[in-house]
């Protein structure tokens, strides 16, 4: 498990019955439902919902059902921005929030590819709101909340390994069913949670745009170079400090030196 | 006599200006204070769409570029001993300084959870970008606040204090310069994650050396502006010889910026989107119209660079025209991934605008109090000299 756990979702087993988004909230505690909340959209205190899709597929309409939550990427886009570490990447997978060490910069909901991150807007010291992938459970090797209670089996719970094999071997065994890719396998450098689904990603709501490098590199490339710029520009500057100094005390004792001629 | 004196030793003259300042300042702080009680949602109209707005966009992206000011200028008289430039260079290093204080401020008000705000110092983020510019920041205003303890002990303090400053005054401008390099780059760096997100016409892997030259090059366009309007309350203006030797320490940086767009934007592959009838196309000819391309034909061309009016029209350019890279950086070029909709509440205005009113009564009181202005160093120095001769 060099890759931790992770979630196969197959798009085309979910009914949308939501029973993953109320075990979710039940098992961590989460404020009730906004009620009247007409968007079906992540938000504070919402850390997982189903979307559903109507869309035209080989000449028909088809509903189909789309469970959204944190990506969980491999190498994290939020926890590389993160500057007091309250974001993690865990060896078992799940990218965890500490709100002790939280600042509120919000540099993290910026820097997510997949715009996960919420915001508790309406607390005077708000937290950042987003999938924990049930840490305490997944350590102990349990499925999360969410999946252990999933009927259909839309989601599958194990090494990340074992499931992009289980997704390719899902396509190949249907080629005719599944649209030939993993969403997630490669997406900001991979990611835990991975997708499957008959339906075109992009007409599903996936960013199908997102960069498939990891995003902290692009940061780290430039980061590297700090330690260096700061002693070798420190030191120029002193070198030339000193050497423009003597040069002025020169200058002034020439013209010293020709008042006095 | 004496008691005389130690009324006479502070002024501040108040004026009508003056006053409605003053009140932009109160109001300011008072509902910044409200902020910190009732939290962002409350005051901001700041989502989830729009996690960063004016205060992050204005006060501090826009406010520390501004303050660049100071160590270009350090570098240019202190380091490189350019002698014309030394009238302009305690003025510049005020601006920077109060600049500096104004973004602590406004950084302050925009984190969620301020209580929290010493983490980063013993929690190290280090593979974070603002990891580095907090750090930089920070310690920079502190290097400018020994800085100017060099000035403020020629009116307060003992004469003890003075000398220890003015012996370590070298190695505040050394780190003076390091620092902002650093961080003034890093906040360019700051938007490498958002690759795929801000719009490609502002998302560069160049982006930390843009932000470093054009950091660099508004600094002596905001010293001219910011000289030449402290200079009519002052009766103080720097000769036209500084403003022609400003314009063209600006001008070669920015005929740097320029090419290095170029070669960036055909490069990648882009710069045909700078042509298309979209908003960020739009916006972004402004900027490079505006900010960057009539700028430089008042530089290359003598007798505009020389005239006062080409002097100011010049430095306003420039000044807005980095105003609007930064505002574009923040706004324009993320509009399209970000969605949903975001205008500065009242409250966010206020808060800007009143610390920005606050700044300029400090840089005021600061000017008319001590030795900033070149006028009133050599009465300064005329008297050292006439005491002297006297003793």
């Amino acid at each position: 498990m060099a890759q931790g756990k992770a979630v196969l979702v197959d798009v085309t087993k979910c009914v949308g019955c939501e029973s993953c988004s109320v075990a979710c909230r039940l098992y961590n505690e989460l404020p009730p439902e906004k009620t009247g909340a007409e968007k079906h959209e992540l938000e504070a205190g919402q850390w997982t919902v189903v979307q559903a899709h109507t869309v035209d597929y080989k000449g028909e309409k088809v509903r189909r059902f789309v469970k959204n939550q944190c990506m969980h990427c491999l190498e994290p886009a939020c926890a590389s921005a993160c500057f007091a570490k309250a974001l993690q990447k865990t060896p078992e997978g799940p990218v965890v929030y500490n709100a002790k060490l939280c600042v509120g910069c919000r540099y993290c909901i910026l820097a997510c590819p997949f715009d996960i991150p919420k915001y508790e807007w309406d607390q005077v010291f708000p937290k950042i709101s987003k999938c924990q992938m049930c840490l305490s459970r997944v350590a102990k090797n349990e499925m999360p909340a969410c999946v252990s209670v999933c009927p259909t089996g839309a989601l599958t719970f194990g090494d990340r390994d074992a499931m992009l094999k289980e997704a390719h071997k899902r396509i190949a065994q249907a080629p005719d069913l599944y649209a030939n890719y993993v969403y997630g396998e490669n997406e900001a450098g991979g990611t835990s949670w991975l997708y499957l689904t008959d339906v075109p990603f992009q007409q599903l709501g996936f960013n199908t745009g997102v960069v498939k490098k990891p995003l902290p590199g692009y940061t780290e490339r430039v980061l590297r170079w700090t330690p260096g710029i700061a002693v070798g520009w420190g030191a120029l500057l002193t070198g030339m400090y000193f050497y423009n100094r003597r040069r002025g005390e020169v200058e002034k004792e020439e013209q010293g030196k020709k008042k006095i001629i | 006599m004496e008691t005389k004196q130690g009324a006479a030793r502070w002024r501040f003259p108040l004026t009508p200006t003056r006053c409605v300042l003053i009140a932009l300042a109160l109001l300011g702080l008072a509902l910044s204070a409200y902020r910190l009680a009732a939290g962002l949602g409350a005051v901001t109209n700041l989502n989830d769409h729009w996690p960063w707005g004016l205060w992050i966009g204005f006060d501090v992206l826009t406010g520390v570029a501004l303050a660049g000011g100071g160590y270009s200028t350090c570098l240019l008289v202190y380091v490189l001993n350019v002698a014309k430039f030394k009238s302009i260079a305690r003025s510049a290093l005020l601006t920077s300084l109060i600049g500096y204080l104004l973004v602590l401020f406004g950084l302050f008000m925009d984190i969620g959870r301020w209580f929290n705000f010493w983490r980063p110092f013993v929690s190290w983020g280090y593979h974070s970008v603002l990891f580095e510019v907090f750090w930089c920041i920070s310690l920079y205003t502190l290097i400018q606040l020994l800085e100017f303890g060099h000035i403020a002990t020629e009116k307060v303090g003992t004469a003890k204090l003075h000398r220890f400053f003015e012996k370590i005054l070298p190695v505040l401008f050394i780190i003076g310069i390091v620092l902002p390099t650093l961080h003034q780059s890093s906040l360019g760096s700051l938007y490498l994650i958002e690759v795929g997100k801000l719009y490609p016409l502002w998302w560069s892997p160049f982006l930390p050396l843009f932000f470093l030259t054009s950091s660099f090059f508004v600094g002596p366009a905001m010293v001219m502006l910011e000289t030449s309007l402290s200079g009519k309350v002052h009766h103080s203006t720097p000769e036209p010889q500084v403003y022609n030797g400003l314009i063209k320490v600006t001008g070669f940086m920015m005929v740097f910026y320029l090419l290095l767009k170029i070669y960036d934007l055909v490069s990648r592959g882009v710069l045909n989107l700078a042509f298309q009838n979209t908003l960020e196309g739009h916006m972004f000819l402004l900027e490079m119209l505006g900010g960057i391309i009539i700028p430089l034909l008042i530089f290359a061309v003598p007798a505009w660079r020389t005239s006062r009016t080409g002097q100011v029209v010049f430095s306003v350019l420039v000044t807005a025209g980095l105003i609007l890279n930064r505002m574009n950086v923040v706004f324009t070029g993320m509009s399209r991934s970000l969605g949903g909709h975001y205008f500065p509440s009242f409250i966010e205005w206020a808060v800007s605008i009143g610390i920005v009113a606050l700044g300029v009564l400090v840089y005021l009181f600061v000017v008319e109090n001590f030795n900033i202005l070149p006028q009133g160093r050599d009465v300064q120095q005329e008297k050292e000299g006439s005491t002297r001769a006297a003793a």
